[in-house]
């Protein structure tokens, strides 16, 4: 066991899977000799080769459209997406090509592309290097959407994602990229996609959660103890597939639900999760089903710390279930 | 190195002055010259019957490739089986020359249970593993980064694999289309692009999707080779692409192959070209029929006579019927299937929706 960061154990999770797949390859910007602008790839070029990890033309579309061909040749290719707030130019290859390629084929051509990619505010980034737009993607069909939101998974989710036959888009939260720590296995193992994390149990409410939220729920949970409310924290891990289960099952045995995003509230992933509590568990419901999220304006520079939920607005949403 | 604003001279075999006094020389042998020939005149009758079966509402769309077998069949056969093809609109011939059946090529336009694909694709988008011919979608010029890619894994995988990557003129204009050159320049990828410049994309002219002399230029821009084909000279396509084939193959990196020839028909089964062209102009490319001028060609040199056209016509006409009628035999798609091949598993929300949609 080592304590590493999220970002050392995105980086051992890649020399992990490089080393026992030949297959597995790195490709983007700057993922090379300078081992990524946020050294998620460092050592990569050094250990395997120009051929494995390639530093590409500054070219979204390009970087994920040849990865597609390669993974369509039988590759394990792991694009890097420099910040998501960079992968609109690649938007047509991957939800027009890679996440149609097996449907389209009758399944003869698969495309298991992993596309790693920091997202999220909270580093003073402004417009550019800040946004949440996940649900564009789990709006696509043939697309996982993959978070993690500690080192532990950070490395077992990814290992995952690379060893599956579908393509991922593996969202990394940078926000706690350097913040979170924790012990880290240094054997191989692998977290299953699709399953969920209760990352802190209560029975009062429940709050739930993906990337960099997963902390700010567990500090408001830690806040709202000090009045007596037990909160549950469900981190969800992956949004596509959704543990539509673990979900339901924290409702049934909470009564009360506050959704928790940082992309904008509408149309937010955060929404198909109270539809989904609407749909299946209403009677469950002991008050309104409360999301907390950003705001419909674009991500802002200055006023970044007004735009990013904290734990006082979930502590608010908390108390509005409690008080219902 | 042509300049961009002069257009370069095209490569023509066919109607190359012969040497004085000698015999008129065979670029390649006999068989090879027929196989050309029998893969365009095939094309051109199953497009034809195809065309039939849109009009009588037996299938829901077609693309012909009237005009352009040429540049079909020609640079289609420079490929080896080992090699890669991805396709766009109009290279459902090549499959057929890849040994694709036709009854999987008529199934994949009807789109009932014989369909390869399930029927989720609407027709003219054939993909088939097997032969190396991989799917494509309508989206224009997306498929260039995929052979580029797979141009790139083939090397790092040390296959003596070529991809062959198709376009059309409008396909230019696409972003996709100049990430997918610089890419193939600056990794020297084992690729060779292949546009079939038929002067209109729908109904846009040439004229209007670039300013430079051509298409084949373009490639200067990306550090590798550019030529330009007499699109309707089927020995000239061969040859000018087997010779990027064989370059490539070898390690000499990408070229760009520029066929220049005439879309006769509309774009499609959708589209009246009478709206937008001089169809005049589409009759004085009719006298450069690509598969009459090879066809004079050969009969030139003793190699073809119109008994052997008779009969070579009746069995393509007779393998087309034959192939439809087997095919539209079989039943329609399962509707349970549309929920199959999303994920390599069917995740429990699309088991639900099946359910749902099933009425179970």
């Amino acid at each position: 066991m080592a304590i590493l960061t999220v970002l050392q154990a995105v980086n051992a999770a890649l020399k992990q899977e490089m080393r026992r797949d030949d297959r597995v390859v790195v490709l983007g910007e700057d993922v090379g000799k300078n081992g990524g602008v946020f050294r998620a790839t460092e050592g990569l070029y050094d250990e395997f080769g120009s051929d494995r990890v390639l530093d590409t033309p500054l070219a979204e579309s390009g970087i994920i459209g040849t990865a597609i061909g390669m993974a369509l040749y039988g590759l394990r290719p792991v694009p890097e997406i420099q910040f998501l707030d960079f992968i609109y130019p690649a938007f047509d290859q991957i939800v027009n090509e890679l996440a149609k390629f097996r449907y389209r084929s009758g399944g003869q051509y698969p495309a298991p592309v992993v596309i790693r990619s920091p997202y999220g505010g909270g580093i003073r980034g402004g417009h550019y290097h800040s946004q949440s737009s996940e649900a564009y993607f789990a709006h696509t069909p043939g697309l996982k959407v993959v978070i993690p939101s500690t080192p532990y998974d950070a490395k077992g989710l990814l290992a995952s994602a690379i060893r599956d036959e579908d393509p991922v888009l593996f969202l990394e939260p940078k926000r706690i990229y350097r913040t979170v720590k924790a012990e880290v296995p240094d054997t191989e193992y692998t977290v299953p996609i699709g399953v969920a994390r209760i990352a802190r149990e209560g029975r009062s409410c429940s709050i739930f959660c993906y990337g960099a939220m997963v902390h700010v729920a567990l500090e408001a949970a830690e806040k709202a103890k000090e009045k007596g409310t037990e909160v549950e924290v469900v981190d969800l891990r992956s949004l596509v597939p959704l543990d539509e289960e673990a979900v339901l099952a924290s409702v049934r045995k909470t009564g009360r639900a506050v959704v928790l995003y940082e992309a904008p509230r509408t149309g937010g992933f955060g929404a198909e999760i109270s539809a989904l509590i609407a749909e299946r568990a209403l009677e469950y419901l002991e008050a309104p089903i409360v999301r907390v999220a950003g705001f419909d304006t674009p991500f802002p520079y200055t006023l970044e710390h007004v735009y990013m939920p904290d734990a006082r607005r979930v502590l608010a949403a908390v108390d509005r279930v409690m008080n219902f | 190195m042509s300049s961009p604003t002069e257009v370069s001279p095209l490569y023509q075999v066919l109607d190359a002055p012969a040497e004085p006094g000698a015999p008129p020389a065979s670029p390649l042998p006999t068989p090879d010259l027929l196989r050309l020939y029998r893969g365009m005149v095939r094309i051109r009758t199953v497009d034809s019957r195809m065309l039939n079966l849109q009009r009588q509402g037996r299938i829901g769309f077609y693309g012909t490739a009237t005009g352009e077998e040429a540049a079909v069949v020609g640079s289609g056969c420079a490929f080896e089986p080992r090699d890669w093809i991805f396709p766009a609109l109009r290279q459902g011939g090549i499959a057929l020359l890849r040994d694709y059946p036709l009854d999987l090529y008529v199934a994949q336009c009807v789109g009932n249970s014989a369909d390869l694909l399930r029927g989720r694709q609407m027709p003219c988008h054939y993909s088939d593993r097997r032969i190396h011919f991989v799917s494509w979608s309508s989206v224009i010029a997306t498929q260039l980064p995929h052979a580029v890619g797979a141009a790139m894994a083939a090397r790092l995988r040390r296959d003596p694999v070529v991809c062959g990557a198709y376009l059309g003129d409008g396909a230019t204009s696409e972003g996709d289309f100049h990430v997918a050159m610089n890419f193939a320049g600056v990794y020297r990828a084992p690729v060779v692009f292949v546009c079939q410049n038929n002067q209109f994309a729908i109904s846009v002219p040439i004229e209007r999707q670039t300013a430079s002399a051509g298409i084949a230029v373009k490639a200067a821009a990306y550090g590798f080779e550019g030529v330009r084909v007499d699109g309707n000279d089927v020995l000239a396509c061969y040859l000018a692409t087997r010779k990027a084939v064989d370059k490539a193959r070898a390690g000499g990196g990408p070229t760009l192959v520029e066929a220049v020839t005439y879309r006769r028909g509309g774009h499609s089964s959708s589209d009246d070209p009478s709206r937008y062209r001089d169809e005049r102009v589409t009759e004085e490319w009719a006298r450069r029929d690509p598969i009459l001028r090879f066809r004079r060609w050969l009969e030139a040199r003793g190699l073809w006579n119109d008994p052997e056209e008779e009969r070579f016509q009746t069995e393509v006409k007779s393998a087309v019927d034959e192939a439809i009628r087997r095919v539209e035999a079989a039943p329609p798609v399962d509707p349970g299937s549309m929920f199959e091949d999303v994920f390599a598993e069917m995740p429990a929300q699309l088991r639900a929706q099946r359910r749902e949609a099933l009425g179970e």
